[in-house]
């Protein structure tokens, strides 16, 4: 008897175990999680599109776990660009706990005094934090932000469509023979950034001439390009849409997983390479429990998690520990320090180079012939002037009918 | 001539439900990307149960339509009720403000109202949050001028005698109101009120300006899922809705077309 | 009188999220961000004239199709039985309550380079077809999107002409072309009017539909004030002043389509 009811406990304990709804991760100190357990609070995160494990393919789903071990809810939203991200704070009107910019925007936004300073006491799990991600450019004293994933870009295309000879350089995205066949990055800083790589200029442009030159590259380029995108390039490139593409690294590797003909080059001048990283904005109502999240965040295994499902670089060394060698030796995600040495960061540009590359961005996506600036005001003023004619026209036609009617009167009259 | 009329209703029916046909189909799909069949599988519609981002979104879609076609009815009936009390010069200017939200382009509704709420915040230190309170202000303010359209016409059709012979007959004015006029309009008021559920749970533009961190409705999400590509769980829930839609409408027609069967029988009758 | 203090809370309303608001946009056109009176915003507008002349071009196609299209439908279906006449309004409606980003969606996958429709052509050696990515997607997703909405207010004055009329006419010596000319539609103008309104008006205001079937290169104004706002250049001022352009556009056109008929708004309910 004794035998049978340890051997139903034992069952028991593997269907336990094995049963994925109870997967607990390990924290490094369950203690500091249970400090608002019970108390009902809930924080606002917006993050990239599709840039968390949620549960799919087997993965963590990280927001669940952190809710049932935190007992904090988790508003949770997404945004495709850091300028609609940017807009979104600006605005004033959302009020979110923790947001994932990427650097140059990190920066902008500690000038204008959007972020509120980390309070380190909150988040012991910041030490894992790799030293080469420390005093970065974008936050110089680590008071603002914490590294949650990095990556380069590079050019991702169709092996079967693309011949081996013209890859190498980002010349590829001008090249005629592939006409109809690129996509484009659909955000001006990453697209001016090749352009302006290609021609030899910083990937941070010093002037205006700089910028105006890069921006008649990419009105030239758009007869080539099939159309300008963001994340639709997964569908499009694993579809055979597109052929040619410049993306994030990381992002290659997903692709491939599901069409095998996909290849992956970063071109030799040298690209972009970006981090992104958790703030917290001001006006966050619950700035500990957003610091919680960020503790959570940077737990080597839920980062592992969340690289997993990314496949994006880790800045979190122990999460880089946690790793296999096959990993760690791909040169896709970790490249040599040759190829980092060529690599830029963005930084944030002045306010008038901004300014200037944004209207220049709109107008390469708005034209393709040229319009007199009087066009509008003089279609308007046709407009207006069609209108009162017609107006006109038929008041005469009523009063016509009106005379018509009164002399018929009249003649009945007179009959 | 009949063959050709015919071909044509046909072709246009394809042409409608081409893309819903392929939401359907896709839903049905063994693999996430869009576009190549690899089998038949339900798993969508299992996975549909355990997203909490989709069911959550169709939660605040619900909640905010229920609340904010409530409140536009509401508001609107009475609205209605005064503006027929009117003289002709005001009543004309409220109708042509009436119509103005219908007529300007939804995207102009969605910043005006976001520099709205922004401009409070920012100038006035009115702190409404971006979420469920701007969404609902702003899907009762698109809701209102449908019911008031719908609930006019019927109080121009009341015969105002009506009101004044229930007050002969002892009723004092309130119950004149509630127990003969509401009545009588009533079937403008659940008109205004159905077309203001509708459009609040299918809007998308002025949601996409007005919500924010708290709550997003489903077409919102949905958005954001275009833009890399969009689960086969949303396939799977807008079957489920097509189906709903379906058999709502479905019953509706059969049952008014027993009541208009019923309708000609009985003139049939009075006729003999 | 007190049944007139009725219509208070609606003015009230009207007043903050109606008026306000619009009163903002011209605040905010005519503005910089520290306050100061302003109309360079304004003048910055005609910079952006292709995608202005692009947005009306695109939205009158698609109107005129539309038009084309649902005007023999709504003859169509006004002819049949009441009984059948529901059914197919009930047909034409039910696509109308699914999500229009999902089904501008599932034509990016019938159009696609690899889509089911060339997928299909192929089996006769045609193509491929280029069709996503081009300004005649966006057309075709415009009139997908807002055929319903001409269709019905057509249809509603339609069912008000007896068959007598058309009979008549034909009685007195009209041909077809005479019926047509002469009495569909003249007789359906307020109909027309209506729909051509509840048509241009969304498309020429669109933001989805180009950038999902046009491919991001064929901005459209939605888009322009989309960008202002909530995407890559961040303007307010600029995003009210086009808004305020378009705005303008959009009550022009209106007046003009109202001196041909119905003021009243023929159908927008029902």
């Amino acid at each position: 008897m004794k035998k049978l009811l340890s051997l139903v406990l034992f069952v028991l304990a593997c269907l336990y175990l094995a049963a994925p709804v109870f997967a607990q991760v390990e924290v490094d100190d369950p203690e500091y999680y249970t400090k608002f357990q019970g108390q009902n609070r809930s924080i606002n995160v917006h993050n990239w599109g599709d840039y968390i494990s949620d549960g799919s393919d087997e993965g963590m789903d990280v927001i669940k776990e952190f809710e049932e071990l935190t007992g904090i809810k988790v508003n949770y939203t997404t945004f495709a660009t850091n300028e609609e991200l940017y807009a979104r704070l600006k605005g004033g009107g959302a009020l979110y706990d923790v947001v994932i910019p990427s650097d140059y925007m990190i920066a902008r936004m500690i000038n204008e005094g959007m972020l509120e300073k980390l309070n380190y006491e909150n988040i012991p799990n910041a030490h894992y934090t790799m030293e080469s991600f420390l005093n970065a450019q974008y936050d110089p004293t680590n008071e603002y932000s914490l590294p949650f994933m990095w990556g380069t870009v590079g050019i991702i295309y169709n092996t079967e469509v693309v011949d081996e000879e013209d890859l190498g350089s980002w010349d590829l995205l001008w090249n005629e023979k592939y006409m109809g066949e690129i996509l484009m990055f659909n955000n001006p800083r990453d697209a001016f950034a090749i352009a302006l790589n290609r021609l030899g200029y910083p990937m941070n442009p010093e002037n205006k001439e700089q910028i105006r030159e890069a921006a008649e590259d990419l009105k030239d380029q758009k007869l080539l390009v099939q159309a300008y995108v963001m994340d639709e390039i997964f569908d499009k490139m694993i579809g055979n849409e597109a052929a040619i593409a410049p993306y994030y690294a990381g992002d290659y590797l997903l692709i491939l997983e599901d069409n095998p003909n996909i290849g992956f080059f970063t071109p030799e001048t040298g690209t972009n390479r970006f981090v992104d990283a958790m703030v917290i904005p001001k006006g966050a109502k619950e700035k500990e429990c957003a610091e919680m999240f960020l503790n959570f965040m940077m737990e080597p295994e839920v980062a592992l998690a969340n690289m997993e499902y990314i496949a994006y670089s880790t800045p979190n060394q122990g999460t880089y520990d946690l790793l296999d060698e096959e990993t760690k030796e791909n040169e896709v995600l970790y490249p040599s320090q040759e190829l980092l040495d060529k690599t830029e960061f963005f930084v944030e540009l002045p306010t008038e180079l901004n300014l200037y590359m944004d209207q220049m961005w709109t107008e390469i996506l708005s034209t393709d012939e040229q319009y007199s600036k009087w066009l509008i005001p003089i279609v308007m003023i046709l407009a207006i002037v069609a209108s009162i004619t017609i107006n006109l026209l038929r008041a005469y036609r009523k009063r016509k009918e009106k005379d018509y009617l009164q002399t018929m009167d009249q003649l009945r009259k007179q009959l | 001539m009949k063959w050709l009329s015919k071909t044509y209703v046909g072709l246009l029916t394809a042409f409608l439900y081409a893309p819903i046909l392929v939401l359907i189909v896709f839903s049905f799909n063994q693999s996430k990307t869009r576009g190549a069949w690899t089998g038949f599988s339900t798993r969508w519609y299992e996975k549909l149960f355990t997203n909490e981002i989709i069911l959550q979104s169709l939660g605040n879609t619900l909640i905010v339509a229920v609340i904010s076609s409530i409140f536009a009815t509401i508001i609107g009936t009475m609205a209605a009720i005064g503006i027929s009390k009117m003289k002709r010069f005001s009543r004309n200017m409220m109708m042509n403000v009436t119509y103005l939200p219908i007529i300007n382009p939804e995207i102009v509704t969605g910043v005006s109202l976001m520099l709205l709420f922004v401009y409070a915040k920012q100038k006035l230190g009115i702190g409404v949050e971006f979420g469920f309170i701007t969404l609902v202000l702003a899907h009762i303010t698109f809701n209102l001028p449908y019911v008031i359209l719908n609930v006019m016409p019927k109080l121009r059709q009341l015969d105002s005698h009506i009101y004044e012979a229930a007050q002969d007959l002892g009723c004092d004015r309130m119950q004149a109101f509630f127990k003969v006029v509401i009545p009588e309009i009533m079937p403008g008021i659940v008109a205004g009120f159905l077309m203001a559920f509708t459009y609040s749970l299918d809007d998308f533009i002025i949601s996409y300006f007005v919500s924010g961190a708290t709550s997003q409705t489903l077409p919102v999400t949905i958005f954001s899922m275009t833009r890399r590509r969009v689960s086969p769980e949303i396939n799977a829930l807008s079957t489920i809705i097509f189906l709903v839609v379906l058999s709502v409408l479905l019953i509706v027609n059969i049952y008014e077309g027993r009541k208009e069967r019923q309708m000609a029988k009985l003139k049939v009758r009075e006729r003999r | 009188m007190r049944q007139k203090a009725a219509a208070a809370p609606y003015i009230l309303w009207m007043i903050i999220f109606i008026l306000v608001p619009l009163a903002l946009v011209v605040m905010y056109a005519v503005t910089t961000p520290d306050g100061q009176f302003t109309i360079s915003y304004i003048s910055q507008v005609g910079e952006y004239a292709p995608v202005l002349v692009r947005s009306v071009w695109l939205a009158f196609v698609a109107t005129v199709i539309c038009l084309v299209l649902a005007f023999p439908l709504a003859f169509i279906i006004s002819r049949r039985s009441s009984n059948s006449q529901r059914t197919m309004i009930m047909l034409v409606m039910l696509p109308m309550w699914m999500n229009f980003l999902l089904c501008t969606y599932a034509w990016m996958t019938i159009l696609e380079k690899n889509g089911l429709i060339n997928r299909f052509l192929a089996n006769f050696g045609i193509g491929p077809l280029e069709m996503i990515n081009t300004q005649g997607a966006v057309v075709l997703g415009m009139v997908y999107n807002y055929l319903p909405f001409m269709l019905l207010p057509i249809y509603s004055v339609m069912t008000k002409i007896s068959n007598s009329v058309i009979e008549a006419a034909q009685d007195l010596g009209a041909n077809w072309v005479g019926v047509l000319g002469k009495v569909l539609i003249p007789l359906s103008i307020p109909g027309i009017s209506t729909g051509v309104i509840m048509v241009f008006v969304p498309s020429v205001s669109t933001f989805v539909i180009s950038r999902m079937l046009g491919g991001g290169g064929n901005l459209l104004i939605g888009d322009l004030i989309d960008l202002q706002f909530l995407g890559n250049a961040y303007n307010p001022n600029l995003g009210a002043a086009i808004s305020l352009v378009l705005m303008v556009l959009i009550l022009l056109c209106m007046s003009i389509t109202n001196q041909f008929g119905g003021e009243d708004m023929e159908g927008v309910i029902k």
